[in-house]
Order: C-alpha cells, then sequence, then structure tokens
C-alpha cells in the first residue's frame, strides 16, 4: 500500500512538473529555431536566436517597451509596499475600533472588479493629464486591500516588546517602522515585492487603455502587437514572449524562499 | 494625577499617528476604488457620446437584455467558471497533499516546477497557448506524426475546442498558484494527525477527504473567491488566445466592455453598465461562497 502509494505520488507530480514545464521549454527553444522548424515540431535549440533577434528589432521597439516595464513596475512596487506596509503596520500596532471598522470597509474593495473602476478612472485620468505617465500607470494599484492584509497579518507576529524597548531609547513611531519593522519583516516584503512587481509587469489591461502612444507601450502590449499580420513568424515571437518573461522568472527565482516563508507567515 | 494625563496625552498622540500610517493607503482606495465605482453607477443611467450624455434610467441594462453578444460573454464566464475552478483547486489540493507528504523527496524541485506557470505574464502564456494549438502549431503535427490525427484539427476555429483550449491554459497557468497557498496551510496542520490516521489504517483518499479537505476549508474559501473573482474578470487570455473567437464563441465580459468601450464608438454609458453587472456577480458569489463556507 504504502510502496503504491509512493510511486503514485512521484508519478503524479513528475507528469505535471513536466506538464507545466514543457510550454515554457518550447517557447524558449522556439525563440532559438526559425518559424518553419517551430512549425514543423522541433524541439532542441538551434541557431536561429539572432535573426530572429533582428526580425524582432525591426518589427518592435523593444528597447523602449522594455524600460517602460521596468519603470512602471519598480515604480509601483516601490510605492505599493511603502504605502501598503506602514498601513498594515498601522493597523495592527495602533489597532483600535475605528481602524477595524475602516479595515472591514477598504476590503469590500477587494470585491470591486478592476473593469468597473476602468472608465471613470480613463475619463478622471485623462482629465488632469495622465495617460501616457508612469503616475497613471501605478495610481489606481498602489494600495490593495491584499497587500494591507498581508502586512497586517504579519504584523501580528512583530513582538510588542521590541516597540516599548525602542520607545524608551527614544525612537519615534516612524522610526520604529523604518528601522525595526521593515528590517525584521524581510521575507514579508519579499513575499509582497513578488506579487506587486509580477501584477504590475504583467497588467496589460489598464495600460493598454491608457498608453496611447506608442513610445509608451509595456512588453505585453509590444508581445502582443507582434500578432498582428497574417503570417505569423513563430520564432520572433517566441524570442519576444521570451523577453517579457525572463525579468519575472528571475525575480520568482531568486524569491522563492521568502515568498513561501512571507504567506505562510501571513496565513497562519 | 499628572502622570495619568501625560500618558492619556500619549496614546492618544500614537492613536493619532496610526491614523496617519493609514491615510495614503485609504485615501487612495477610496480614489481609485470607491470612488470610479460610483461614478460608474451613476454613468450606467446615462447614454451618449463626450458631453452629450443624457440621464436615460434603466435603458442601458435593458438593453443588456437583448445584446446577444453581452450574453454569450456572460454564459462564457460561467461556463469557463463552472467547469474551470472546480477542477484546478481539485488538482491543486492532491497535489499540495501529494507534496506534504514526507516520504517524497525532491519537493523544492516539484513546487518550483509546478509554480512556475504563474511566473509568466498573462499574455505570454496566451500565446504560448495560441501557438501551441494553432492550425499549423506543435499540437497538431505531434498528433499527426504519431498517427492520431490525419489532418490537423482547427482548435481555435470551433466553439467547443476553443473554449477547451482556454480552459487547459487556465488550468495550466493558475494551479499552482493555489497548491502554494494550500501548502502554506498544511504547515500549520500538524503532520502527527497524518500519522496517526495511516495507523489506524486510513487511506490515503480518507485522509485526503477526512483530515486535508476540512482543516484546509478557509484556504479553499480563501482561494474559491479569489478564483471566481479572477474568472469572472478574464481579459487577457480571451484576447490574445483566441481573440473572442470564433464569432464570439470565447469572448468574456471584460473583453466585450473593452471593445465597447474603446474599439468600437465608444458608448461608456453602456459599457459601464455591463461593468456594473460584473461588479454584483463577483459581490453576490463572493457572499455566497462566504455564507456558505461559514456553515460548514
Amino acid at each position: 500500500m504504502r510502496k503504491l502509494k509512493r510511486f503514485l505520488n512521484y508519478f503524479v507530480l513528475t507528469a505535471v512538473s513536466l506538464l507545466s514545464v514543457f510550454p515554457l521549454y518550447w517557447m524558449a527553444v522556439s525563440a532559438t529555431n526559425k518559424s518553419v522548424d517551430v512549425i514543423a515540431g522541433r524541439l532542441i535549440p538551434g541557431t536561429y536566436l539572432l535573426e530572429n533577434w533582428k526580425g524582432l528589432l525591426q518589427a518592435q521597439n523593444v528597447g523602449s517597451a522594455l524600460i517602460n516595464s521596468f519603470r512602471n513596475s519598480i515604480m509601483l512596487t516601490l510605492a505599493g509596499l511603502l504605502i501598503c506596509s506602514i498601513a498594515g503596520y498601522g493597523f495592527e500596532i495602533y489597532h483600535d475600533k475605528g481602524k477595524d471598522t475602516v479595515m472591514s470597509i477598504l476590503l469590500l474593495a477587494m470585491m470591486v472588479p478592476f473593469v468597473a473602476t476602468l472608465i471613470p478612472l480613463f475619463q478622471m485620468f485623462s482629465k488632469i493629464g495622465l495617460l501616457n505617465s508612469t503616475l497613471g500607470f501605478i495610481l489606481p494599484t498602489i494600495s490593495t486591500p491584499f497587500l494591507i492584509m498581508l502586512f497586517r497579518q504579519s504584523a501580528r507576529s512583530f513582538p510588542h516588546d521590541i516597540i516599548e524597548a525602542a520607545r524608551i531609547d527614544g525612537l519615534s513611531e516612524f522610526g520604529i517602522f523604518l528601522r525595526i519593522f521593515i528590517p525584521t519583516m524581510r521575507s514579508t516584503y519579499a513575499a509582497a515585492m513578488t506579487i506587486v512587481f509580477m501584477n504590475a509587469w504583467n497588467n496589460y489591461l489598464w495600460p493598454k487603455v491608457i498608453m496611447l502612444s506608442n513610445e509608451k507601450i509595456t512588453m505585453p502590449m509590444m508581445v502582443a502587437n507582434l500578432l498582428t499580420g497574417y503570417v505569423i513568424d513563430y520564432g520572433m515571437v517566441m524570442l519576444g514572449v521570451l523577453v517579457c518573461t525572463v525579468p519575472t522568472v528571475v525575480i520568482f527565482s531568486l524569491l522563492q524562499k521568502s515568498f513561501a516563508e512571507g504567506i505562510t507567515g501571513a496565513v497562519k | 494625577m499628572k502622570s495619568k494625563k501625560k500618558s492619556m496625552g500619549l496614546s492618544k498622540r500614537r492613536n493619532l499617528i496610526g491614523w496617519i500610517f493609514l491615510l495614503p493607503a485609504v485615501l487612495l482606495i477610496c480614489g481609485m476604488s470607491f470612488y470610479p465605482m460610483i461614478r460608474a453607477l451613476v454613468l450606467s443611467f446615462r447614454t451618449g457620446v463626450g458631453a452629450n450624455m443624457k440621464f436615460t434610467g434603466f435603458y442601458n441594462y435593458i438593453r443588456m437584455l437583448q445584446d446577444k453578444v453581452f450574453i454569450q460573454a456572460l454564459f462564457n464566464n460561467f461556463f469557463y467558471l463552472i467547469i474551470q475552478v472546480p477542477i484546478m483547486l481539485l488538482l491543486a489540493l492532491v497535489l499540495a497533499s501529494m507534496l506534504n507528504d514526507k516520504d517524497v523527496k525532491f519537493k523544492g524541485l516539484f513546487r518550483t516546477a509546478i509554480f512556475l506557470p504563474c511566473a509568466t505574464s498573462l499574455v505570454s502564456y496566451a500565446i504560448i497557448f495560441r501557438a501551441l494549438f494553432a492550425l499549423d502549431g506543435f499540437i497538431n503535427t505531434m498528433l499527426i506524426k504519431i498517427g492520431i490525427l490525419d489532418v490537423p484539427i482547427n482548435w481555435l476555429g470551433n466553439a467547443q475546442t476553443a473554449k477547451t483550449v482556454i480552459i487547459l491554459a487556465l488550468i495550466w497557468r493558475w494551479t499552482g498558484y493555489n497548491m502554494v497557498f494550500y501548502l502554506a496551510g498544511l504547515q500549520n496542520i500538524e503532520y502527527s494527525i497524518y500519522e496517526a490516521a495511516e495507523i489506524d489504517g486510513a487511506s490515503p483518499f480518507h485522509q485526503f477527504g477526512r483530515i486535508t479537505i476540512p482543516l484546509l476549508k478557509p484556504m479553499i474559501l480563501l482561494t474559491a473567491i479569489m478564483s471566481t473573482n479572477g474568472t469572472l474578470q478574464l481579459f487577457d487570455e480571451s484576447v490574445n488566445l483566441t481573440n473572442g473567437g470564433p464569432a464570439n464563441a470565447t469572448i468574456t465580459m471584460s473583453h466585450y466592455i473593452y471593445k465597447m468601450s474603446f474599439e468600437y464608438s465608444p458608448n461608456f454609458g453602456y459599457s459601464t453598465a455591463m461593468s456594473f453587472v460584473v461588479l454584483i456577480l463577483v459581490a453576490v458569489l463572493a457572499f455566497i461562497q462566504m455564507k456558505t463556507g461559514d456553515k460548514r
């Protein structure tokens, strides 16, 4: 029985792992192959990477899309982490009835689908001139109930003795947050950073609506643009997809361990 | 007496500092979520373009009932929801409990592999699946090579198969994500419970049904709400995998709302009315899920 279970576990886990990785492997390999070879089903790396890269550069402004995506995502990550973590800390450490009420109202915002605010946001932002700007990209998603909750939960495990000791040492309330809370909660910050950066990088609907100028398009928009035209150059398209995927995969791999820890800490 | 007064002043001051810490986040959510939501409600009772919008009551909502594309989109979202979410959550639960087994080695490797799809952007994976299932794509090529097919199947050109591809793609992208939440939840369950159950002769299926699922209930509720929310807002897949086709057979509500607002001649009144329907559906379903989650 035990042996059978063990065999079944390994069999299922291996099969699912292979199925999970295969489309990504196929994408990466196809980026190095000629379109005809991709269609023929070639599954080993080829030598056409440079040609695909030249084709990609010719078709789209990859450099500017990369810079835009990095700028937007980094700014959103910094702003979101700062504002949501200080709010989560505030909710937990200075906890009272009034703040509990505010928190439950904020949680209602989780139920508001983005598409329901899309058009009013577009109208507001075009009126105040925020179209085509990084500020316009980041403003709607800096503060999210999910992230505030994540930090609130992790602040629960932050010992009150430390706060008292720091107060006696004469540290200001903001100083305690900045110098003690942030360094102690590194794994929560890493988890939050992974989530926010990935969401920012992958966001498609909102930049598609506000980034009207061609120089402002982001990586996902650029990759989607590669599909226009009747004949699709698979090698080139897959290279575009690869370039769009590498940053998030790298961030995830680097922060994977703290990501798991941060999530675990938050759900306790 | 004096010192008491001073300490009260101090606690009041701290309380105020607490509010200041919350302020930016609260203001942003009010300004970027609640305020636009109220404006959307107002806008949904108006029709017209630009400055020439006038109040027309429930006209937009009545129009929806006769809009075949909207009804199709609504149906599609629910179709994805009912088929895909249960399969994905069950699969994620099974995988998580397998990974939680103490006998299993290479846990990190399996976990990374299964979570990896979540690091791919939605547009990217939509395009990968579109290429895999294209008429001249990898799936057809392989099926012909092995001899299962004689002629390629037009996966994305047929309503049923196109929906199936979207569901497969969604399962591929999100199972690992949900699994991570379950794994985190499982860490809070004492492993000795499983060992005791095994000594008592409980089969793995029994352990799964009687221990894992009941103890993970809050986590299952959370992931069910998140998945419902996400499925009702599907956009990237509909746009980039099938472009809503063939003949709107796979279009989602968000995709149709986008088209109505920014591709056809803009009709913001009608679009916001449709988006408000999405909002109500999300809220009602979350409410029902929380209620049933409480009862059990």
